[in-house]
């Protein structure tokens, strides 16, 4: 009896009164509508564009761009196309990011602690620092340091050589490296292996350690594998010691490895501001875990390292990587106003393109795919990270 | 910041084809009452405001002599200052009604970039400051130097050009504003600073010892600045194009600021055309027939405006060279107002 009043009752139900299908066209008809607005505006740019003799799409990357980029981490001459030059600006770009997000990382993580600890001088120097380097607006650090690199450091012919094959000067420090050998083709696998080695010997030593509760002294085995084994590589492919050493040739250091003032005055600003964020971002998190939890701990007769190790990081960490991940991306995306003190990052040379070929539309497009992408791949890693190490109940 | 920015300039470009029709510059000037100019804002003698926040220099004069020609009045005009990025993106937008920002015109901004340039107001070439303690007495011995240059300019190309030219190598740094890049330049961060030589004057002359310094004589490019409009307005170009050729004529028929008035007076019938005592010029242009007196007597001739702003007793100290009357050695001439 009620089944087939049921039935009748969703039988009457007609195309328009069911919210399911409802919802399904709605989405349809909003979907119709961003097409078709995105068409009419796509079309119109381009219609407009021909009336005014404006020239569209992408075959300038194909010419040459003739201007030559200040730093680059691989080979480039104003020959060379447009599309090279941009791919050096996105290296540039990624050099400074991967740099300044890892020591942002470990920077904030320390001074985020420090700000929690019991004494009372390091808990206030670490809060002085987040308050003053948070408010001040990244971009005025930026020139801060930039200034501070180009006024107080002397000329290439006065540069400062505290140790011999180091020289610091405003064109920036230029130091000594290793002249090319195929040992160092070796030394790379050599230090591979040993990271190979170092993974199997941590999980040898875990199951050793549930099994039988005697640990093994994991952290210096590891160091001692991962520096001994290239060092031993390089001494049995005859240990080659010839070096490049930066000279002073005409107007600059020639020779050696040069880190421009641009590079380091970008790199330090972006960190030092971050970092400040990144502190905030670790100590919400540690505060986030319940003293109860430290004093069980402690109970359990926890020593504090592995207090820290097992109770407190596994439940920090649940709160910390969210924020931590968007203040990558602030990183990442900061990293473009380099324009502003002269490091050839993406925006610099997509810049300089867009004012040489004029083709503006397309260079900003460009831009915007670029930082998109960027930031995708770092919060997909964070994601992924962020699920790995999310606390798995039982 | 700078995402943002392109991010707006982008929007502005999606207004833009929002089916605006131009309704013709001039209409539009007029129906707003001011003519909006874009100018540098931090080059001096072309460009900048002085300690009382009053705009100086040729740009701006010129951009002057436009208000003077279409209003009576050289004061109803209002200036944006742009960089080198963001200038034609502006002209084209429709944010400016003008462009007179010491740009350089070259065949493929007057065609691809959809603008039109018109009387060339300063002839430039492309040119480098050292310091005089490098002892250096001509570019060509700048090998490996490291190179201070504004971006987004020709600049950038002019100076890859000569150096590979020259077979030499050099470093550029690039940094989007001119203040910051005179001083990085100024406190030795690079060792020469390429640009203009007009600007390297400039840049000199606000330097803290401007006689530590010298421009070495290598010109390294052919640097016609002209103001540009937006290609297809034919009218508003003709304007442009016959206030700044109108302060040319006026230097060469010794007309003056100063002497403008008795001028009217004159039996001369090129001198009674040029002022619109004989009318016929200004209803040609569309524009009042006393539009080259407004000029002259509210903004002055070339001479006078070059010799205010950069001429040799200005602390730019630059010599008229090209941009002599054509009667004098130079490139300045202007075609008959009749």
């Amino acid at each position: 009896m009620t089944g087939k009043q049921n039935s009748k009752i969703s039988g009457k139900v007609s195309f328009w009164n069911d919210p399911a299908k409802r919802s399904i066209l709605y989405q349809l008809e909003a979907l119709l509508l961003i097409g078709l607005l995105g068409y009419y505006l796509f079309s119109n740019i381009t219609h407009n564009l021909e009336r005014q003799s404006i020239a569209t799409g992408f075959g300038f990357l194909q010419k040459e761009a003739s201007f030559e980029i200040g730093e680059s981490l691989i080979s480039y001459s104003a020959a060379d196309r447009y599309a090279r030059a941009l791919w050096v600006g996105i290296l540039n770009t990624l050099l400074v990011s991967f740099i300044g997000i890892i020591l942002t990382v470990i920077l904030g993580t320390v001074i985020g602690v420090s700000r929690l600890s019991k004494n009372w001088l390091v808990s206030h120097l670490a809060a002085v620092y987040i308050e003053v380097l948070q408010d001040i607006p990244v971009l005025l650090q930026l020139f801060f340091w930039y200034a501070f690199f180009y006024e107080i450091l002397p000329s290439p012919k006065q540069a400062l050589n505290p140790v011999g094959g180091i020289f610091l000067c405003n064109r920036g420090l230029s130091f000594v490296i290793p002249v090319f050998h195929s040992a160092h083709i070796y030394m790379a696998i050599a230090f591979g292996i040993a990271c190979l080695a170092v993974a199997f010997l941590r999980r040898w030593s875990r199951q050793r350690h549930e099994k039988t509760g005697v640990p093994f002294p994991l952290f210096r085995v590891s160091l001692a594998l991962l520096i001994g084994f290239p060092l031993l590589t390089w001494w049995l492919s005859g240990a080659p010691t010839q070096m490049d050493v930066p000279e002073l040739i005409g107007f600059n250091f020639q020779g050696g490895a040069n880190i421009s003032p641009e590079f380091t005055a970008l790199l330090l600003g972006l960190v030092l501001y971050t970092s400040a964020f990144v502190a905030e971002v670790v100590r919400a998190g540690i505060q986030s875990v319940s003293h109860g939890q430290t004093e069980a701990a402690m109970a359990l007769g926890l020593t504090p390292s592995h207090i820290l190790k097992l109770v407190i990081l596994p439940q920090a960490l649940r709160v910390i990587i969210p924020p931590l991940t968007s203040q990558m991306l602030n990183l990442t995306k900061n990293s473009s106003l380099a324009v502003a003190i002269g490091y050839p990052d993406f925006v610099s040379v997509a810049g300089t393109t867009i004012n040489q070929t004029g083709q503006a539309i397309e260079g900003v497009a460009m831009i915007m795919i670029v930082y998109l992408f960027f930031s995708l791949l770092t919060s997909a890693f964070m994601n992924w990270y962020n699920k790995r190490i999310a606390l798995v109940e039982r | 910041m700078k995402l943002v920015r392109f991010f707006f300039m982008s929007m502005v470009w999606v207004f833009l084809a929002y089916g605006l029709v131009f309704a013709g510059t001039l209409n539009d000037v007029k129906a707003k009452g001011f003519v909006q100019a874009g100018v540098n804002g931090d080059l001096f003698g072309f460009g900048k405001p002085d300690e009382k926040g009053v705009w100086r220099g040729l740009d701006v004069d010129t951009a002057r002599a436009i208000a003077a020609a279409v209003f009576g009045d050289a004061n109803k005009v209002r200036f944006t200052p742009l960089t080198a990025k963001t200038r034609f993106t502006a002209l084209q937008s429709g944010e400016v009604d003008v462009l007179t920002r010491n740009c350089t015109q070259t065949l493929s901004r007057d065609t691809a970039l959809g603008l039109d340039f018109c009387q060339v107001n300063y002839y430039d070439g492309q040119g480098f400051l050292v310091s005089k303690k490098l002892g250096v007495k001509s570019a060509k011995e700048l090998d490996g130097a490291t190179v201070c240059v504004l971006p987004g300019t020709t600049t950038e190309l002019n100076v890859a050009d000569f150096f590979r030219a020259n077979n030499i190598k050099m470093k550029p740094v690039v940094i989007e504003n001119t203040a910051e890049l005179a001083k990085a330049f100024f406190s030795g961060r690079c060792d020469c600073l390429t640009s203009d030589a007009s600007q390297l004057a400039g840049n000199r002359a606000v330097s803290p010892n401007p006689k530590d310094y010298i421009i070495l004589p290598d010109i390294i490019s052919k640097e016609p600045l002209a103001p540009a409009v937006r290609h297809g307005d034919n009218q508003w170009k003709d304007i442009v194009n016959y206030s700044i050729l109108a302060m040319i004529n006026a230097e060469e028929l010794g007309i003056t600021s100063k002497n403008v008035d008795e001028m009217l007076k004159s039996n001369d019938p090129k001198i009674q055309r040029f002022l619109g005592v004989t009318p016929g010029n200004g209803e040609a242009l569309g524009l009042d027939e006393k539009f080259a007196y407004h000029i002259i007597k509210q903004v002055g001739n070339y001479g006078e405006v070059f010799e205010r702003n950069v001429g040799v007793n200005s602390s730019l100290g630059i010599q008229r060279g090209l941009n002599a009357l054509w009667t004098n050695g130079g490139l300045m001439y202007s075609p008959p107002f009749n």
